[in-house]
């Protein structure tokens, strides 16, 4: 009879984990520790150092988020998941937020189960080739073996593309990041084509990367955005305004080296945002000074973009649309109000 | 003299939960009923959880515009208008492509291997154990990535291809010339299936003619002759009704012609590779499972080595074969879905990998995955085990 209890057991233990999907705030709470899905492969979005230490773009939103909820930005476990695996780890509840470059789009918002928090990266996707070839435009690709990662919607603008300008394609299609560079290095394909960030950022990997360009065409939008699980508002609410709360901090000139001198500032804005004023943080069941957290141990926005792919970075990528509204670029933010 | 009938003896009676009988049946019983509970449950609770996260179900996707490119398709599919059903079948098609010539060329390899390793010449013998004791014990996957890069690299670029009588080698893969045939080429078809009937025929008869008077037939010339000299003919008569595609070199790539991709390539070295390592050994222990003495028996009677491996040996060796080495082709089929490592698009990497990912709907599309690896190993294993029952030991 023991067995059958065991059979009991384990299904009981399905059901438990299983049935309490909607309290991921109380969760991370209660484990102490923020379960983020992160790339783990792409330089200056995540990406872990010889020693573990995660750092990236993205990565700065799952530290955020765990600044805000558990007080302290190191309290998270990143999970390295790949552009093929990164939903359904979500939709199991394998990790409570995806901040691995994904593009937000309409399917994903809604089959997929996802709400999508808002955009931290606005990116496009472009293509890489190498310089003998002599081609200068993504247009004279016609007939050209292109690699391409699996599970992205690189791979279904890739053809898009080449159908809306009647050109002819043989992509190869690779589940990993690193084969798909690998194979475009050996010389399998002509072309390689991803998120314009990722080019730069693959380029580096390269054996030579002086003998490859980026060509100018951007084929698609791509807003890159954290995402999770849909069904649970509260949760939503507070990574959403996390990722809010850096943006506006850079747009009130608040960073990380400032933020102590700035909890005296006479600016209404500033002092809510601080939680000098009103009780905003509380509001999506954190503490008052949950902003403050975030922007003392991991920055505003523009810190965190400059620390990671800008001019602080080894990519260098010029912050063209991502500037704040102010300064002609499409970042934006809601206020705390 | 008291005689008491042993039939008097009433067994004694036992309560019905303590019955031996009664208890098996119970207990199988509440297993199945738990098992169908467990299942039930799982399915609803997989249901609900979906539902609740407003996850799409059902297949509804399954006409839907795949819209994503797919590089070898043994079916017409293009991105604008196929659909992901339509992927699912390029995928299965690959998969089984993949799976039965890595059988073939397997099982050639096993077996030369296996009989090399009996073999009385000494190098012969150390190089088939070398063979068998390296490659058995080094991970697939990992021979995968050998076999992928080691192509790609060893291969000359695209614009310094090999050239040899219209074909191109370098490491986009193997262009050769696609035979095209004409419509006339209808008659040597005709003719050779023709040829396949009459010397299927011409066996019954042979082996009938053998039975009732011992008279032997050659077999093999009059196959030969049927089937490949007939219409050898007829294509020689009707004037060479056949012209080839040559591959040209374009801008990029190659266009045109029959190309062979060096994803498949690597696949399916490293897997008839891999596993002809594991019919070697099942062939080596079938054939050490014959007693020598069947042999010197066979020799005793005037047999020749020839007809002696063929009649006496071999089938008795099948015997012990035959269960095992089904289970190596089950884990051929099974192994080629590491594909997705080399970027080759079977039904692994198409159906489970992009389709899954582009629709998210992974209880559907995995459960519809693995419901085809059952289908086509039981077919394997039927297949087999109806070759099995024709050599396994009859028993009287």
């Amino acid at each position: 009879m023991k067995r059958v209890f065991g059979v009991v057991a384990l299904a009981a233990a399905v059901f438990v984990a299983q049935g309490a999907s909607a309290q991921t705030l109380k969760q991370v709470k209660d484990r102490g520790v923020l379960n983020c899905g992160a790339n783990g492969q792409l330089a200056g979005f995540g990406l872990p150092d010889a020693q573990g230490n995660w750092s990236g773009l993205d990565v700065d939103v799952c530290r955020a988020v765990a600044a805000a909820v558990l007080g302290d930005a190191k309290k998270v476990k990143f999970v390295p998941l790949t552009a093929k695996d990164r939903f359904t780890a979500l939709q199991s509840g394998d990790v409570d937020l995806l901040a691995r470059n994904t593009t937000w789009t309409e399917s994903r918002d809604t089959t997929l189960g996802l709400n999508f928090t808002g955009v931290n990266y606005y990116d496009g996707q472009g293509f890489m080739v190498r310089k003998s070839l002599k081609v200068n435009s993504a247009l004279e690709l016609n007939g050209a073996s292109v690699c391409v990662q699996q599970g992205t919607t690189t791979e279904l603008n890739l053809a898009d593309y080449f159908r809306a300008n009647k050109m002819q394609l043989k992509s190869v299609t690779f589940a990993d990041a690193d084969q798909t560079v690998k194979a475009y290095d050996a010389g399998r394909c002509d072309a390689f084509t991803t998120d314009a960030s990722g080019l730069y950022s693959e380029r580096l990997r390269l054996a030579k990367p002086d003998d490859h360009i980026v060509l100018p065409e951007i084929i698609s939008k791509e807003p890159l955005g954290p995402s999770v699980r849909h069904g649970d508002d509260q949760w939503f609410d507070v990574v959403k305004w996390v990722g809010f709360a850096m943006v506006d901090a850079e747009d009130l000139g608040v960073d990380s080296k400032n933020v102590d001198e700035m909890m005296k500032s006479t600016n209404p804005e500033i002092r809510r945002l601080l939680g000098v004023e009103g009780n905003f943080g509380e509001q999506l069941g954190l503490t008052k000074d949950t902003f403050y957290k975030v922007i003392k141990q991991v920055g505003n926005y523009g810190e965190s973009f400059e620390r990671n792919v800008g001019s602080g970075s080894p990519l260098k990528i010029d912050r063209g649309l991502n500037k704040l509204w102010t300064k002609g670029g499409i970042m934006y933010a809601p206020p705390i109000h | 003299m008291a005689v008491e009938s042993v039939g008097a003896q009433q067994p004694a009676r036992v309560a019905f939960y303590n019955d031996p009988k009664f208890r098996s049946i119970a207990y199988q019983v509440v297993l199945c009923v738990l098992v169908v509970l467990v299942i039930y449950a799982a399915t609803t609770n997989a249901l609900d959880n979906l539902q609740r996260a407003h996850v799409a179900s059902g297949f509804g996707f399954w006409n839907q515009a795949a819209g994503f490119d797919i590089s070898q398709s043994l079916i017409e599919y293009s991105a604008s208008v196929s659909t992901y059903g339509t992927a699912f079948w390029v995928g299965l098609l690959n998969t089984l492509l993949v799976a039965v010539l890595g059988i073939i060329l397997a099982t050639i390899l096993g077996f030369t291997i296996g009989i090399s390793r009996l073999s009385k010449n000494w190098l012969l013998a150390k190089v088939a154990t070398g063979y068998v004791e390296t490659i058995r014990n080094i991970p697939v996957l990992l021979q995968l990535l050998f076999w992928y890069n080691a192509v790609l690299k060893a291969l000359p670029d695209i614009r310094d291809s090999t050239k040899f009588m219209g074909s191109f080698l370098n490491n986009r893969g193997l262009f050769v010339p696609e035979p095209i045939a004409d419509p006339r080429f209808g008659w040597v078809g005709a003719v050779f299936f023709f040829g396949i009937v009459s010397a299927i025929g011409f066996y019954i008869w042979a082996r009938k003619r053998q039975m009732a008077t011992g008279q032997q037939a050659p077999i093999l010339l009059v196959t030969l002759a049927l089937v490949v000299g007939l219409p050898l003919v007829v294509f020689l008569v009707t004037g060479m009704p056949l012209h080839f595609d040559a591959p040209q070199v374009g801008r990029f790539n190659i266009t045109g012609g029959l190309a062979l991709q060096p994803e498949f390539v690597a696949l399916l070295l490293g897997l008839s590779i891999y596993t002809a390592a594991f019919i070697a050994e099942v062939v080596r222990a079938g054939i050490l499972a014959v007693s020598h003495g069947q042999t010197e028996a066979a020799y005793s009677l005037g047999m020749k080595p020839g007809p002696t491996l063929r009649l006496i040996i071999v089938p008795q060796a099948m015997r012990v074969i035959v269960p095992p080495l089904t289970s190596q082709y089950l884990n051929l089929t099974k192994n080629s879905s590491l594909a997705v490592a080399v970027g080759y698009p079977d039904l692994v990497q198409v159906f489970t990998g992009t389709v899954l990912n582009q629709t998210g709907q992974a209880v559907e599309v995995v459960a519809i995955t693995m419901l085809v690896y059952l289908c086509i190993s039981l077919f394997t294993s039927l297949v087999m085990n109806i070759y099995n029952s024709r050599v396994k030991l009859v028993e009287r």
